[in-house]
């Protein structure tokens, strides 16, 4: 890839310190906008528990980075529905396409929504002969692996991925020309896994599974003479046929026939896969929300990211709720609220604002200890927080603003 | 007759609360005297950690007692362990159930062979739903933590999944002896959700899917509701922006507090307002798809042991 150089924070475009501070943020924030600006940071992944925000997250960070000037793809799972709308994603056919209205000084924003099978399929299409794909796309037990097996749908959006870095693709410059270039940022969401491990471990898993023992036994019948099958597996296959049906166990080994050019294959591209998140090119977002779950969710990400030796750049907590009016504190509005509770009607209004105040600052202190102790076991992980929103995000604006607020440039009441 | 106990399956989209609400129903049951089984199928010892005790096995065991002297039972039912369980039980597969381990096989079914799975965990449910002590149930409900509302009519509906693969053999037999309690008036499919937009799109979208398989929708769930905190006045007074900076800050002088704080406390008030109207107007969306609401309120300080028994108070006489 050109275009290596690393762009000092001092050069950036339009960048303002949201605390005023000209050394940039305290230590132990997240610094968004150098992650995005840092042209060696090529692919962003976003991962965390289900119902955290990181299909928001992770459209916010690229749209960002598109805005300050790069090339940006962002690959998503399961948009919300009018997200999916603003960022143009009408058309389902795993091909990332142009978000309009986005781009400034040559930054580009194009979009898909991942569609698991037909990756599948198209991995299978691009690696056995035409009439070998055939047999496979319609086999049941294929059927099933490309659509419902449990992992197949993080180790799609991850071979998805290796497939758009490097891609070449089209772009239109100010100047009317049509480029071809790569996308120098690719931002990816992950799916809501089951837990943590499916995303990092499904690769390896239905690699291995491909390759393993099971499936070069039910192989040997169609290679070779019947008799090199150990007694061990007669009673094998006899307890599958009883649990099973014969059935099953002749449509499975047509599969693994069928897909035995394959295996190969698969083993390499997880192990190319594996090897792309651990490239310094990459940088893991781990996103959480503030409650115990996701919390517990996020440090155990962390540590296996750790365990991995795979670059983490830093944790975003969404939805946190901030301290709008500063210096006020719980207590103090909820005793004062009590006094003005018995006053005029103008008092009786304000002591109904100043128990929503209360009540939101039980809130921060609840999700302050959670940071806190996540901080305390992780004291290395930069940290990025997101006030709440009032409302949904379903526009580019929304993005923006979730982009400014994940930059620290902002901090609303709400 | 009825041929299992009462079951009932809480799904949710991911961050909605399904263990929560789970364990709160739980609660609630053996509030009322009842033994319960509360089991989770996704190995992710969210129960273990709500309760807080050790990570659960593959084993029932007692986690809580009732006020009303029911007792909460819980169980962590991971494929492997239940396949098996599921081959030493019908077919005394010990020499066998080693080989299949050995070959790798365990791992195969369990993980790609497409359904099985399902047919596993589903069949351990299924199984303890039935299970008969004297001449009633073993338990007198069964409550399943289970995967979230995008996955759960595929989870539930596992006969298609495997009729297309599996169709004569004890692995299809089960399946449809499955379905057949899936579907009956035993079987109640709750759904959580919070008040806002993607969640409450997912849930109606899960009812349809539901209701198309025939698979019995329970109740919704509407949790994490946040309480109206304002009074009539104080709200159509802040729509009519007739509280102001000034006035608040004299009712904040009378209380010796810093009057700066005005426009924010202003701000926070609108900002409580708007979120108020968003989570009406999903409510309402929820009242159009026909199906019973159960509303649970968001708690300040977190889900503990406590707060599991207030929640179970409030989903009392649900089920």
């Amino acid at each position: 890839m050109t275009g290596r150089a690393r762009t000092s924070p001092s050069t950036r475009r339009g960048r303002t310190s949201p605390r005023g501070a000209p050394g940039g943020p305290p230590a132990g924030a997240l610094d968004i906008d150098q992650l995005l600006a840092d042209r060696t940071t090529e692919i962003i992944v976003c991962c965390g528990s289900g119902g955290v925000g990181k299909t928001t997250t992770a459209a916010a960070l690229a749209l960002r980075a598109a805005e300050q000037g790069r090339n940006v793809c962002v690959l998503t799972i399961d948009p919300a529905r009018r997200l999916a709308q603003a960022m143009g994603l009408t058309e389902l056919d795993n091909t990332p396409r142009p978000v309009k209205d986005v781009g400034l000084d040559g930054g580009t924003l194009d979009a898909m929504m991942l569609d698991m099978k037909r990756t599948f399929d198209e991995v299978v299409e691009a690696h056995a002969t035409p009439e070998k794909a055939q047999q496979i796309l319609a086999n049941p037990f294929y059927v099933a692996l490309s659509s419902s097996f449990a992992g197949t749908q993080e180790y799609m959006a991850m071979e998805k991925l290796g497939q758009l870095h490097g891609q070449a693709t089209s772009f239109i410059q100010d100047s009317g020309e049509k480029v071809t270039k790569a996308w120098d940022l690719i931002v990816v969401d992950t799916p809501p896994s089951r837990s943590a491990l499916d995303f990092l471990d499904a690769p390896d898993r239905l690699a291995s599974m491909l390759d393993g023992r099971f499936i070069k036994l039910l192989l040997a019948p169609t290679k070779g003479p019947a008799r090199i099958l150990s007694a061990g597996f007669g009673i094998v296959t006899s307890a599958l046929n009883k649990v099973l049906g014969a059935q099953v166990l002749t449509d499975m080994q047509t599969f693994v026939a069928a897909f035995d050019t394959l295996f190969g294959g698969f083993r390499q591209r997880a192990e190319g896969t594996y090897a792309l998140l651990q490239a310094r090119e990459t940088a893991f977002v781990v996103v959480a929300a503030p409650e115990p779950a996701a919390m517990r969710e996020a440090s155990y990400f962390v540590e296996r990211l750790a365990g991995e030796q795979m670059p983490l750049a830093g944790l975003v907590v969404n939805r946190v709720h901030q301290n709008g009016a500063d210096g006020l504190s719980g207590a103090d509005a909820e005793s004062a609220g009590r006094k003005l509770a018995q006053g005029d009607e103008s008092d009786r209004m304000t002591a109904d604002l100043l128990a929503i105040h209360a009540e939101r600052m039980r809130v921060a202190a609840r999700e302050s200890r959670l940071k806190r102790s996540f901080s305390a076991a992780h004291p290395g992980v930069p940290t990025a927080s997101v006030a709440a929103l009032a409302g949904d995000v379903h526009d580019l604006d929304g993005l923006r603003e979730i982009g400014q607020l994940l930059a620290g440039q902002s901090q609303p009441v709400s | 007759m009825a041929l299992s106990t009462q079951l009932h399956v809480v799904t949710g989209k991911g961050g909605t609360g399904k263990t929560t609400v789970a364990a709160a129903l739980a609660m609630s049951l053996a509030g009322d005297g009842k033994r319960v089984l509360l089991c989770e199928v996704e190995g992710r010892q969210g129960i273990a950690q709500l309760f807080d005790v050790p990570p659960l096995p593959y084993e029932e065991r007692q986690i809580a007692v009732g006020l009303g002297g029911g007792e909460v039972y819980a169980l962590a039912i991971d494929p492997e362990s239940a396949l098996l369980e599921y081959l030493a039980m019908y077919y005394r597969l010990g020499r066998a159930g080693k080989a299949l381990d050995r070959f790798g096989i365990i791992d195969f079914a369990t993980t790609i062979a497409p359904g099985v799975r399902d047919v596993l965990l589903t069949g351990k449910v299924y199984e303890a739903a039935r299970r008969r002590n004297g001449n009633g149930f073993a338990y007198d409900a069964v409550i399943m933590d289970a995967p979230p509302t995008g996955r759960i009519t595929r989870f539930l509906n596992v006969n298609a999944e495997v009729a297309g693969l599996a169709k004569v053999g004890p692995i299809r037999r089960q399946a449809d002896s499955i379905m057949q309690m899936m579907r009956s008036s035993e079987t109640h499919v709750h759904l959580v959700t919070v008040l806002e937009e993607m969640p409450v799109q997912e849930t109606i979208d899960a009812i349809t899917e539901l209701q198309s398989e025939r698979l019995p929708v329970g109740q919704v769930i509407l949790n994490l509701v946040r309480p109206p905190l304002l009074s009539a006045g104080t709200r159509e007074a802040l729509e009519d922006d007739r509280i102001t900076t000034s006035t608040v800050a004299q009712s904040l002088a009378k209380a010796s507090l810093e009057q700066a704080a005005a426009p924010a406390l202003i701000a926070g008030g609108k900002a409580h307002l708007e979120r108020q109207r968003l989570q009406d107007g999903q409510r309402e969306i929820l009242e159009d798809c026909g199906r019973p609401l159960v509303e649970l309120p968001a708690l300040t300080d977190g889900i503990d042991l406590g707060a599991l028994f207030d929640l179970a108070e409030e989903l009392r006489g649900l089920a």
